[in-house]
């Protein structure tokens, strides 16, 4: 049960725009539409003839998936065209009432970006540290003098937790190498 | 008295200390999650399952299980103080626990759910042991077409079942199988949306999938929408109950998971409709009809008992056949594929330690649960006054974690982001996470189980229902998916009568 709406799009040139951030979900289409196409590809230029092994090749699900993705791409496309909306997750700390901020979901993107580069040259205590103390930031935490402390005793722990109790091995880094 | 005596081994396993250990970090740790926000139980077990890597099963699943009931608990008391249920399985508490809380009533309502739940989950699992076996030896036998057909049926009913829209059911289930393809076939070692890259030849970890989509998605997603006040939770001292709140609920308490523990057994979406049901239900048999609404206590006593209880009936699905019917469940079984453990009737054969244990576990985490929630409840409200920039930092740096930790690439912390990303948008546009969970997890089984299948009949398609058991399984797909029709068609008939 999508929510039905009965607006028709308009025709004039100048709300076009508009009508496209209303249609928005369309885009969606054309990512399943084009993730439909790259399966597919990859499913019919596959060289299977010696690999072949049973009646079913490893051909045969990658094709209807592939097809599967075209069909609800179409599908989903009319669903959008004639009104219907996905509706918007909610949830205790969210506020849908307010435009989304992208500034925060973009800088949180780089933090953990860069955290992820730096995990090998620092080691993991570092990078873990930098990544909770950029992403609190991000969030609009302010404490100079709280959060850098947290950050870097939660990513101590959690390094040693992991490396030294449960045998999951991370690269301590030259401050490990130092202590 | 087969069962008994296999629980009473089960309880040699699950009271050595190390597990019980296991038991109580992992009640702790499900009744922190349920009680702060943005954080379920089916992220918080995704978050930990790269312990896998390093943990003996037993006690992983000891601490996942304990987990997923301690949020069961947690997760009224957000419920009930706050008004904002964080897991679906809650929305049902804050309808009449809100209330009372406000009304001053909030210890007693807060002790009407944790008993609730301690009831629910007692009898829920005394269900469990009951049942489970039994399911287990019936289903013994079951062949390639059989598991296949369980599979469809997870795949249709997590997107036709759940969920407001099937389009965007089956858009996000045919993402999931479409991740599932990527890296080497496994019978043929054919390549499969590799583009020669070494990396995706191993494919895309499903502890990278579940984080990704689960952890990172959320965490972003509230990043974006990110309330700049949150709600103030309301005072409450220690839970207790009087005479007269006993009385009027002890009935409750025990006709929830008569709801709930069926419906957690079929693949209808978890607690959500139980607790619901069993609302509605409380509320016809109320003797205290002007109360609801206002606060009446059955209301909070009978659904979170129902809640429990469905917990249970999850499990009974997920190790008798192997078919997930919630987000928590279909993420242990990536946990039992980490271990290479295929859960399904012969589990009970293969490995009784670990089912029996398992199983004892959850008497000994409901006991816990219990102790842990009654006196400490004031103790657990502090929770949610987190400042929250902390709790999605942590959400993020946790995932971090777990997806390095599965092979110690920097490559997987990308493709984590890439498919936290893919999440967000999924949540933007309200296309559900759970079908694309559970077409990761089961997409390559599912082809494995129909390529073999097919194998044995020599291509012939009669080979995929040559079995009652899988005609049954399809008997009840075909009904799913004409249900809305059906529906139409009744309701039309009604019109015209």
């Amino acid at each position: 049960m999508t929510t039905q709406t009965t607006d028709i799009p308009p025709v004039e040139p100048g709300e076009r725009r508009s009508w496209l951030k209303e249609h928005s979900e369309l885009g969606v289409c054309v990512l399943l539409l084009a993730l439909g196409v790259l399966v597919l590809t990859d499913a019919l230029t596959m060289d299977v003839d010696i690999a072949q092994r049973g009646p079913v090749g490893p051909k045969t699900v990658p094709v209807v998936v592939g097809a599967g993705l075209l069909l609800i791409a179409a599908l989903l496309a009319v669903d959008v065209l004639r009104g219907g909306r996905g509706q918007a997750e909610g949830g205790e700390d969210i506020d849908l009432s307010e435009p989304a901020d992208w500034r925060t979901v973009l800088l949180l993107a780089g933090v953990f970006l860069g955290a992820a580069v730096l995990i090998e040259p620092l080691g993991f205590p570092i990078a873990g540290a930098l990544l909770f103390w950029g992403a609190a930031f991000a969030l609009g935490s302010r404490r100079i003098d709280r959060d850098p402390l947290i950050a870097a005793g939660l990513s101590l722990v959690t390094y040693t937790v992991f490396n030294n109790l449960l045998g999951v091995p991370l690269p301590g880094g030259p401050l490990m190498g130092v202590l | 008295m087969n069962a008994l005596n296999s629980l009473l081994d089960g309880f040699g396993t699950a009271l050595t200390p190390i597990n019980l250990l296991w038991a109580a970090i992992g009640v702790l740790l499900g009744t922190a999650i349920g009680v702060l926000p943005g954080i379920g139980p089916a992220m918080a077990v995704a978050l930990l399952l790269p312990v896998t890597y390093g943990l003996d099963p037993i006690g992983a699943f000891i601490m996942f299980a304990g987990i997923y009931y301690g949020a069961m608990f947690g997760g009224s008391t957000t419920s009930i103080l706050l008004n904002t249920p964080g897991e679906s399985a809650a929305v049902v508490a804050a309808m009449e626990g809100n209330p009372m809380a406000k009304s001053g009533r909030g210890a007693q309502a807060l002790a009407a759910a944790a008993i609730g739940h301690f009831a629910g989950g007692m009898v829920g699992t005394i269900l469990l042991v009951a049942l489970a076996p039994t399911v287990a030896e019936l289903a013994v036998d079951i062949g390639a077409p059989d598991y296949f057909a369980i599979m469809v049926l997870a795949f249709i009913a997590v997107t036709s079942v759940l969920g407001s829209s099937r389009v965007r059911g089956m858009a996000s289930l045919l993402i999931g199988l479409t991740l599932g393809l990527v890296g080497l076939d496994q019978m043929t070692g054919q390549q499969r949306l590799t583009f020669g890259s070494l990396q995706l030849a191993d494919g895309i970890d499903v502890v990278i999938v579940a984080v990704g989509l689960f952890a990172i998605g959320e965490a972003l997603w509230v990043a974006a929408h990110l309330r700049r006040r949150p709600p103030e939770p309301i005072p409450v001292g220690r839970p207790w109950l009087g005479r007269g709140d006993v009385n009027r609920t002890w009935k409750s308490w025990l006709r929830g998971p008569f709801i709930g523990f069926p419906f957690g057994a079929i693949p209808a979406g978890g607690a959500e409709i139980p607790t619901f049901l069993s609302y509605v239900t409380e509320k016809r048999l109320s003797k205290h009809k002007d109360e609801w609404g206002k606060g009446a206590i059955e209301g909070v006593a009978g659904p979170e008992s129902a809640a429990s209880a469905s917990a249970a009936g999850t499990l009974v699905s997920m190790l008798t056949l192997g078919l997930p019917t919630t987000a928590v469940a279909a993420v242990m079984l990536a946990a039992f594929q980490q271990y290479g453990i295929q859960p399904g009737p012969l589990l009970f054969e293969r490995e009784p330690d670990l089912v029996w244990g398992l199983i004892a576990s959850l008497f000994v985490g409901m006991v816990l649960l219990l102790a842990l929630n009654l006196p400490l409840a004031p103790v657990w409200a502090k929770l949610l006054r987190i400042p929250r920039p902390y709790l999605y930092a942590g959400i993020l740096f946790f995932a971090a974690v777990g997806a390095y930790a599965v092979g110690g690439e920097v490559i997987d912390l990308v493709i984590l982001l890439v498919i936290g990303l893919i999440g967000f948008g999924m949540r933007r546009y309200g296309l559900p996470v759970l079908p694309a969970v559970i077409g990761v997890i089961l997409g390559p089984n599912a082809e494995q189980q129909l390529r073999r299948a097919l194998q044995i009949s020599d291509g012939s398609v009669t080979g995929l229902v040559n079995t009652p058991f899988a005609v049954i399984v399809y008997a009840v797909i075909v009904l799913l998916l004409a249900w809305p029709l059906l529906k139409k068609a009744v309701t039309r008939s009604r019109a015209a009568a």
